[in-house]
């Protein structure tokens, strides 16, 4: 699971939740792999993007490396910062772990890189 | 319609699509093309601007659907309820992610995150109650009102489904609309039984014109001629054209065209008898 997918990633489903995000991180496996770089993706996605939630994201993967605390206002035209964003949003992913709820700490687990989000009969 | 071959009678998602028959939709170049086609249509209906945008496939099976959308130069993310289909999924090196969710449920994404949402042959597994404590409607008004708020203002999404009967598609729309979607349904192919499909259009914000189904001619009422009808009327009572007459020839050619099927184009020579000596 990429961290883009995390971004964007609630629980707020579930019946007792109210915003459920940003959704904890525990990962056992982290990979890093290599994605083709798209300029126009990533320059259109950054305004959808929480940023501090991201930050916190790469942080608990222990992969913040040089990722800047805020986004510069030139964004678009700023390729250097581009490139980190594309990197820490779909380079990095979560083999296995868990998403934690921050309301009501239920777990959901990933497997194989693929996130859970299955819910059970009393949690709708 | 008959009621055995559809899959969703058989049982669950969830169960239905388990190791056996997500392996068809590896192997299976039928499935492939069909899903592929169905696909580029949805994507064509959705009508995006020209720059990559992200886009939600909704029941994206073994990612056959998430393939177009890359092609096409777009980011995605699928969700589906089979677990099974996703391993095959994640097995087949796309660019997009997955997430394994019950749509019924509701989806777990923060507002606004999509450009867009595509949906081929899955919204009519909705309309099924499986569990004891499962409410079609209710579960459809959840998705759409979650889907709705998880597009972006301004965007569309586009479900390709095989209604089971009228009640499931007045089910369908009525829902839908209540979630505050505006669109419907576009058939392409109306006339055939093969090639017909069901796509639902759904648009955010304000009302826009709804695209026309391919396969049909332009809509009668507005500019055709005011007594076409009664001429139509005088055609056809002097019976029909005479069997193998140029004139019955163009016109079963023109019943195929209509079905969506490959024919010749006309010409001068259409209908002409050869030459003895061929």
């Amino acid at each position: 699971m990429k961290l883009l997918t995390h971004n964007m990633l609630t629980s707020k489903c579930m019946k007792a939740v109210v915003t459920g995000y940003p959704l904890t991180i525990q990962a056992r496996d982290v990979k890093v792999s290599e994605v083709e770089f798209n300029q126009d993706f990533i320059a259109r996605i950054i305004p959808k993007i929480d940023w501090e939630c991201l930050c916190r994201a790469a942080e608990q993967l222990g992969h913040l490396e040089d990722l800047p605390k805020a986004t510069p206002d030139n964004y678009e035209t700023d390729t250097d910062f581009l490139k980190k964003a594309h990197h820490a949003l779909l380079e990095i992913e979560i083999i296995n772990g868990d998403l934690v709820c921050p309301e009501t700490s239920r777990k959901f687990p990933v497997t194989d890189g693929i996130p859970n989000m299955l819910l059970n009969e009393d949690e709708i | 319609m008959s009621s055995i071959r559809r899959p969703e009678h058989q049982a669950p998602p969830e169960i239905f699509y388990g190791v056996d028959e997500a392996e068809k939709y590896t192997n299976n170049t039928r499935i492939m093309q069909i899903q592929a086609e169905m696909s580029e249509r949805a994507l064509e209906l959705l009508a995006l601007p020209d720059e990559p945008c992200y886009i939600l496939d909704l029941g994206c099976g073994s990612g056959l659907s998430g393939e177009c959308i890359e092609e096409q130069g777009h980011m995605w993310m699928g969700l589906d309820i089979s677990q099974a289909m996703l391993d095959i999924a994640g097995e087949r090196e796309l660019e997009g992610d997955f997430a394994c969710s019950d749509l019924g449920e509701g989806l777990p994404f923060r507002a606004g995150a999509f450009d867009g949402a595509i949906s081929i042959s899955a919204l009519q597994w909705l309309c099924n109650a499986d569990k004891s404590f499962h409410k079609p409607h209710k579960r459809l008004y959840k998705f759409f009102s979650t889907l709705y708020a998880s597009l972006s203002r301004g965007s569309r999404a586009v479900f390709q489904f095989y209604p089971e009967n009228s009640d499931q598609v007045e089910m369908i729309t009525n829902q839908s609309m209540k979630a505050g979607f505006t669109g419907g349904l576009v058939v392409d192919f109306p006339n055939s039984t093969k090639a017909k499909k069901f796509f639902l259009v759904l648009m955010t914000g304000g009302s826009q014109p709804l695209p026309q189904g391919l396969g049909q001619e332009e809509s009668h009422q507005s500019v055709g001629a005011r007594f076409e009808s009664r001429r139509e009327k005088y055609k056809n009572m002097r019976g029909k054209n005479v069997k193998k007459s140029k004139d019955w020839i163009l016109e079963k050619k023109e019943r195929a065209r209509k079905k969506g099927l490959d024919v010749r184009p006309d010409s001068k020579f259409t209908g002409r008898k050869r030459k003895d000596k061929w």
